[in-house]
């Protein structure tokens, strides 16, 4: 499988300030791959790094084989989806707008072309009938879905999740996992999750890497359930064990 | 010891502000021009928004304050002109006041109090909020989508409010010499001969300025909030207080070049 997203010993963090240090992993194209961790350990770091919102502090990082930079930057950008952690819709267009803000600014289709193609996207994500509501009068679930349905406007290469279930109740958060296997397998698309659930680690994720804090590296990467079995690593045994109560 | 260590902090911060000032305008300057090559780009309805808000919904604000700064000044002079019997030159000193100098003047302190913060609060919010982020990675320049708006709006609502805060002042000195029994017709003639077309064009442009400072200062202020419980209230506190000293500057330096070539 070819890789869509290569790290090779970046050091990830702000200026002046390194979180992580000499990660390296290949997310390859068609999966869904988790980013793992306790809360704070920088797996927003890392993912801001892959969408290009902050430049690495060290190593190489590329995208579908380019490495950001202002001359791939707009090229880069028609490659990805985000879907940010709090949904981030713009709060003065409705729902309908929001989806049908990156096809109007690139797409080449026609008025009702784009309504319609916005339509449909939020019928996959099942807001329909939201559509015409502002993003103050919707749930959190809500908002993150219609997040979602944007950052697929475009068919971007990778979608990128930050925490799709976090604050969500169960019924809520198991739905958004199944929107994912849907998604994945009906339009071959990879996804970057970032996630603390592990019910929905299992069930969604090919592969993981996880990130530790004070050790201020990344601890593991491979298959979830090879990891909770056959980890050497106590941390992350304990990490995907502890989930077993929850399940 | 820590006197030199905290004044050195200081200056560091002013110097990463002003470079970061600096980048924005850099930033804002590349989009403009972008925008002459493809007028399409701009974002007429958030502008027209942004307008609204500025503009009409200021009025009554600013028709207010005019007025009563041509009350105020009408009283204060009169009581220094009635000494030697010509207080029908109170027309002539609000007419040259409220044009060259406290109409706009004022007008923009409004602005900056009203939408300066506004600006700021609004793209500070969406900046927490990871709006910003979310326009950056959709490969839609927040400068494009957030900041050109609403400096045109800036740059369009000042000229028209400034023009009613004037018209409402010289109301309030017709009504004050009214008072002192200068009849009506008399002041506004006397306005119509000191008002000529270069002192009112020329406050007109001083306003247009003062509203681009106001709307550039807003939106830089919104774009460097911080991500912490107060980084919205602090950048509407830095809008309206960057706003005032932006105007109060600008408006020294074409005292001075307007005192050296006489205009
Ligand atoms: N803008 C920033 N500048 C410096 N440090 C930051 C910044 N944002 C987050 N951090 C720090 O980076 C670390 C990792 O944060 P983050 O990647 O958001 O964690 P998480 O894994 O929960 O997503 C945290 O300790 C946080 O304090
Ligand atoms: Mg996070």
């Amino acid at each position: 499988m070819e890789p869509v997203i290569e790290l090779d010993k970046v050091d990830a963090g702000y200026p002046g300030a390194t979180i992580l240090k000499n990660v390296s992993f290949d997310v390859r194209k068609g999966e869904v791959f988790a980013l793992l961790g306790t809360s704070g350990c920088g797996k927003s770091t890392i993912m801001k790094h892959m969408i290009g919102l902050n430049p690495v502090l060290g190593g190489r990082l590329k995208v579908c084989g380019m490495e950001w930079s202002d001359r791939t930057r707009a090229r880069l950008c028609r490659k990805i989806g985000v879907m940010y952690q709090s949904g981030a819709l713009f709060g003065n267009m409705n729902c309908l707008e929001n989806v049908m803000l990156p096809l109007e600014e690139f797409s080449r289709l026609g008025r009702k072309a784009r309504r319609e193609r916005a339509m449909a996207l939020l019928a996959d994500v099942e807001l329909a009938d939201a559509a015409q509501k502002m993003p103050a009068e919707i749930s959190g679930g809500m908002r993150k879905r219609v997040a979602i349905a944007r950052a697929m406007a475009l068919d971007p290469e990778v979608v990128f999740l930050d925490e799709p279930s976090a604050g969500l109740d169960p019924v809520t958060s198991a739905s958004l996992d199944n929107l994912i296997l849907k998604l994945k397998s009906e339009k071959a698309m990879t996804f970057v999750v970032v996630t603390h659930e592990l019910p929905s680690i299992f069930k969604i994720a090919d592969r993981c890497a996880m990130f530790d804090k004070s050790r201020q590296a990344m601890i593991a990467l491979g298959v979830p359930a090879e990891l909770k079995e056959s980890s050497e690593d106590p941390f992350v045994r304990n990490f995907f064990s502890r989930g077993e109560c929850h399940v | 010891m820590a006197l030199f260590d905290s004044m050195g902090r200081r200056w560091l911060a002013l110097f990463k502000g002003f470079h970061g000032n600096l980048s924005f305008l850099g930033e804002t300057t590349k989009e403009w021009l972008g925008m002459l090559v493809h007028p399409g780009r701009f974002r007429f309805g958030d502008a027209a928004l942004a307008f609204e808000r500025a503009a009409f919904d200021g009025l009554p604000i600013c028709g207010g304050i005019g007025f009563l700064l041509g009350v105020i000044l009408s009283f204060q002079s009169a009581a220094a002109l009635q000494q030697f019997g010509v207080e029908i030159y109170v027309s002539d000193l609000i007419t040259i006041g409220l044009f060259r100098e406290l109409g706009p003047l004022v007008t923009a302190i409004i602005l900056a109090g009203r939408s300066g913060s506004a600006f700021a609060a609004e793209i500070g919010t969406m900046k927490v909020d990871e709006e910003l982020d979310a326009l950056t990675t959709m490969g839609l320049p927040p400068v494009r989508f957030l900041v050109m708006p609403r400096v045109a709006a800036a740059i369009l609502a000042m000229p028209i409010l400034t023009i009613f805060a004037e018209l409402a002042g010289l109301v309030g000195g017709a009504i004050v010499l009214e008072m002192m029994n200068v009849p009506n017709a008399v002041f506004w003639r006397h306005v119509a001969a000191t008002a000529d077309t270069f002192m009112i064009l020329f406050g007109l442009g001083k306003a247009c300025l003062f509203g681009l400072l106001v709307g550039l200062v807003g939106c830089s202020a919104g774009m460097r909030t911080q991500n912490t419980a107060d980084g919205v209230g602090r950048a509407a506190t830095a809008a309206v207080v960057g706003g005032i000293v932006s105007i109060a500057l600008a408006d020294g330096i074409l005292a001075v070049i307007c005192y050296a070539w006489n205009l």
